[in-house]
């Protein structure tokens, strides 16, 4: 499926171009990656006992695939409410560029910033990496719509992963529940490792991965926090070192 | 339908600690997003605490695992990752290659420890 020519008439019906972009979610092996994740979200939430209108909501209400996980795990293993809040928020912080830096794309002049609300919320990493690779291709004024349609077909996709990942995971075997699981964080590592390619994103992951487990020694209740911030700080560093020998 | 919604009390925590917190930083993105250069130095920062939290959270999946995972020997799960990363690095940076070699590893290691 190719999308129309950026002059073509299929672009004067917003209502067309949300269709496009609901159909554009066939087109990126992404779709695949976030089923999987959600698969295992969805048996996440199974087994610690979170209901499955519980886990829908999340992610219909969050879509923030990290923020679900660590606010799954960190309810799940005794945290308190505050603890976790602070764990989501901290992960979430992510979102604030990629918003920043997606909304240009789908902007006119006359764009109002209530248009874009939506548009917001649906940003998250999948939507941010598939934005810059369609959007050139769909005029501007039609890109909001666009971006609903691709969104709403991203979403809808998550939501039947939970639904089946729940199910899978309330009547499988022992093994065939921790194969799922494990989906999860390797889908996760191979989708950010694919996406680092800057010096402070390779350091941030290794360094990321390496300090956790000192930090949960502390058992703080905010040993990703502690170790993120560690890792991401260093990461910096080893960025601004090469920026300044250059 | 109660086993499905389950207890409004766990929906009620879904939005304070996780709906709001994550929110906000999507709302202040829509805010401010205007005045912000996407190549300064602050946002680097940003993305590199990003990406590391994320590490943390694969880190803490594998380390401190959830339900059925944790049924599975430590080694195995390292080794799973590991191997899903060789395949990954072999194959280019195939994502497809580096989870379906991690899962086998995983599922052959259980199936072989009986």
């Amino acid at each position: 499926m190719a999308l129309p020519p950026l002059d073509s008439s299929q672009w004067q019906s917003p209502l067309r171009a949300f269709a496009w972009g609901l159909r554009s979610i066939t087109q990126t092996i992404l779709t695949v990656v976030l089923f999987v994740t959600y698969l295992g979200i969805g048996a996440l939430a199974h087994d610690t006992h979170f209901s499955l209108a519980w886990a829908l909501a999340s992610t219909l209400f969050v879509w923030a695939g990290p923020a679900q996980i660590i606010l799954i795990t960190t309810l799940g293993s005794g945290a308190t409410i505050i603890q976790s809040a602070i764990a989501v928020t901290v992960s979430a912080i992510r979102l604030f560029p990629m918003v920043v830096s997606v909304l240009p794309l789908m902007r006119t002049p006359q764009t109002k910033r209530r248009e874009l609300i939506f548009a917001a919320h649906l940003t998250a990493v999948t939507l941010w990496v598939e934005c810059h690779r369609f959007l050139p291709q769909v005029p501007r004024e039609r890109r909001i719509a666009f971006v609903h349609g691709l969104g709403c077909g991203l979403v809808s996709v998550c939501l039947c992963a939970n639904t089946v990942g729940y199910f899978l995971a309330a009547n499988l075997t022992q093994t065939l529940g921790a194969a799922i699981l494990l989906l999860t964080p390797l889908s996760f590592l191979f989708s950010t490792a694919r996406n680092s390619r800057e010096v402070a994103d390779i350091v941030a992951l290794v360094l990321g991965l390496v300090l956790y487990p000192v930090a949960a020694k502390m058992n703080s209740g905010l040993d990703i926090l502690v170790s993120g911030v560690v890792a991401g700080t260093i990461a910096y560093g080893a960025h601004f070192w090469r920026e300044a020998r250059a | 339908m109660s086993t499905f919604i389950g207890d409004w009390h766990a929906l009620a925590v879904l939005f304070v600690a996780g709906v709001i917190p994550n929110q906000i930083w999507r709302m202040l993105g829509l805010w401010f997003g205007g005045g912000i250069d996407e190549g300064s130095e602050l946002l680097v920062w940003v993305r590199a605490v990003a990406t590391a939290i994320l590490a943390g959270v694969i880190a803490q999946i594998v380390v401190q695992p959830p339900g059925a995972l944790a049924s599975v020997p430590d080694a195995l799960r390292y080794g799973a990752v590991v191997a899903g990363f060789i395949a990954f690095m072999l194959t280019r940076r195939s994502i497809f290659a580096g989870v379906v070699t991690g899962e086998l590893f995983m599922l052959a290691g259980t199936w072989w420890l009986g």
